[in-house]
């Protein structure tokens, strides 16, 4: 791997930037494997390049069925934070966090982190006191996260409507200083670049159809694929939405409904927004990209779905939300607007652990908010993979919780959908 | 914007309606012995079914009536419409 830096882009520039090698190498599958990790988002590649880097000797490859990022990383608003209720997913999520704070510099590749802050605003005096709650219990788990009221509001981000007659007036606000925005290519890519070159295969447009078990011991063998069989005692899911259908494949069920959660962007404006602005009352939220774009997005599409389509009532849920919040908005022409199929569980808590079938493992149930989950899913799945343990940080989101009555339920908790 | 064909009122646009999730579900009994995985799958494990799926639908700004409907969730057409205590269409023939 060639590192970058700002010598080498002047070496480059001498040869018309003709010279660059390739970001990371397209080889043919092998028969067999030590690990495969199947699903080629943000936690696939973050588990190969920590498995890479951490446990040193195995053969591991990553099989995507599309292209690397054509998932919910590709396709997400791009928001970190840390604001979660219960101990287990606040000190999961802030070690999230603090990963990306030095991810450009452990992967050698710009990542864009934007420590711009997250306000989540309330708007009724019920909300306000709900949020005060929340904060007080967020502190306590450790976690950079303010109560804070209108003058600091108004400072922070003076273009909301701050008019007592407002559809939505405005309380109070959560302040985390900490959260921001992560350019999402930029991780797929920078974890990509980096597990290829310690050598993980990543093998793109490479479906997997079918996973094969020992008819004695039950345990997997490997899996079939639109480019053959490829063998493997240590298999790890990380699909997302398809969670589900790849469970089927090995005979079992998972507590996940697979639904779509929408994005919508702006043409390019001025710089208007220096934060994220966020309301759960009216579940909608906003931030700024740096090429202008007003990033927007709110509640999933509430039924399941495959289809990769939002429907417009949420769409319009989500914006006229947004324009009470921010008047000016209302003359912003929409752009684009895409979905992602997540992968939602009971309590809005991840699934990372042993699944029924041994050697195959699962991380999933992130629903709307595995972005800012990556690098310390990423971690904890290799950890697993690797030595067959569960780390303590993820031993709360295991399956069994579901069944054991022991839910994390952060839904309920923090209020947090996604 | 799907069109929701409500048994008591017609074909109404899908913000009428809200998603009661799948249908068909039978709860286990006795509760006195049923087993712990035997709730959690009634509670928690969806089939989640990509394609042609099962589930019921409430009409809550119009007739307010639970009824079922089948519904492809990978392209989100919807094949049929019956009401709460019958069979599906296809299971009638
Ligand atoms: C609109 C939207 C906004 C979001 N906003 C945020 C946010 O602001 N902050 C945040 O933290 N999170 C956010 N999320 C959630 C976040 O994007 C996801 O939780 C996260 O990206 C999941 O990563 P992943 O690697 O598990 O899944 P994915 O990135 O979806 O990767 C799974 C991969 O598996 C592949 N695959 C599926 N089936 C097969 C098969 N049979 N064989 C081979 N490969 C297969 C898919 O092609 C896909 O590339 C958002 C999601 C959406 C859709
Ligand atoms: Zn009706």
């Amino acid at each position: 791997m060639e590192r970058y830096s700002a010598f080498g882009l002047v070496k480059h520039a001498l040869t018309g930037h003709k010279k660059w090698p390739e970001v990371w190498r397209s080889p043919e599958p092998k028969p067999e494997y030590d690990v495969i990790i199947v699903g080629g988002g943000g936690h696939g590649l973050a588990t190969a390049y920590n498995l890479a880097k951490n446990y040193k000797g195995k053969r591991v490859a990553i099989l995507e069925k599309n292209w690397i990022g054509s998932g919910n990383t590709g396709r997400n608003t791009t928001i970190v934070r840390s604001d979660y209720y219960y101990k287990p997913s606040a000190e999961f999520f802030k070690y999230s966090l603090s990963l990306y704070g030095k991810l450009s510099k452990e992967l050698n590749y710009n990542v864009m982190f934007s420590k711009r802050g997250s306000l989540t605003l309330s708007h009724s005096r019920d909300d306000f006191d709900f949020q005060r709650r929340l904060v007080n219990a967020m502190q306590l788990n450790g976690i950079d996260i303010r109560h804070i009221g209108l003058a600091e509001i108004k400072k922070i981000c003076p273009i909301l409507n701050f008019s007592k007659d407002a559809r939505y007036p405005i309380y109070g606000a959560m302040w985390e200083p900490g959260a921001g925005t992560v350019r999402h290519d930029a991780v797929v890519w920078g974890y990509a670049r980096a597990a290829d070159a310690l050598g993980v295969d990543i093998i793109q447009n490479c479906e997997v159809t079918g996973i094969n078990k020992d008819l004695q011991t039950g345990a997997v063998t490997g899996l079939e694929t639109s480019r053959g069989k490829i063998n493997a005692k240590t298999i790890g899911l990380a699909v997302a939405g398809h969670s589900t259908e790849l469970a089927a494949m090995a005979g079992f069920r998972l507590p996940i409904r697979s639904m779509a959660l929408q994005a919508f962007v702006s043409e390019p404006v001025k710089p208007v927004l220096n934060t994220v602005i966020s309301s759960r009352a009216i579940s909608s939220y906003a931030s700024q990209s740096d090429r202008g774009g007003l990033v927007m997005g709110g509640g999933v599409d509430p039924y399941n779905s495959y289809a990769q389509k939002g429907n417009t009532p949420v769409l319009e849920e989500v914006l006229s939300g947004l324009i009470e919040l921010v008047p000016s908005f209302s003359r912003v022409r929409l752009l684009r607007q895409w979905a992602g199929i997540v992968d939602y569980t009971y309590d809005s808590s991840p699934i990372i652990g042993p699944s029924p079938v041994p050697g195959l493992f699962l991380n999933c149930g992130w629903g709307g908010g595995g972005f800012k989950a990556i690098p310390a899913g990423g971690e904890a799945f290799a950890h697993l993979l690797a030595t067959g343990q569960v780390p303590p940080l993820v031993e709360a989101f295991s399956l069994s919780r579901f069944k054991d009555a022991r839910l994390v339920d952060e839904a309920a908790g923090a209020g947090i959908a996604h | 914007m799907l069109k929701i064909d409500c048994p008591w009122c017609g074909s109404r646009n899908e913000d009428e309606f809200s998603n009661g999730g799948e249908s068909h579900l039978v709860r286990p009994e006795p509760p006195t012995s049923v087993t712990e995985d035997e709730w959690a799958n009634y509670l928690f494990y969806p089939t989640n079914t990509k394609g042609p799926s099962k589930e019921t639908w409430f009409h809550k700004y119009g007739c307010r009536q639970w009824f079922n409907v089948t519904r492809n969730t990978a392209t989100h057409e919807i094949l049929n419409v019956y009401r709460i205590g019958e069979n599906p269409p296809e299971e009638n023939s």
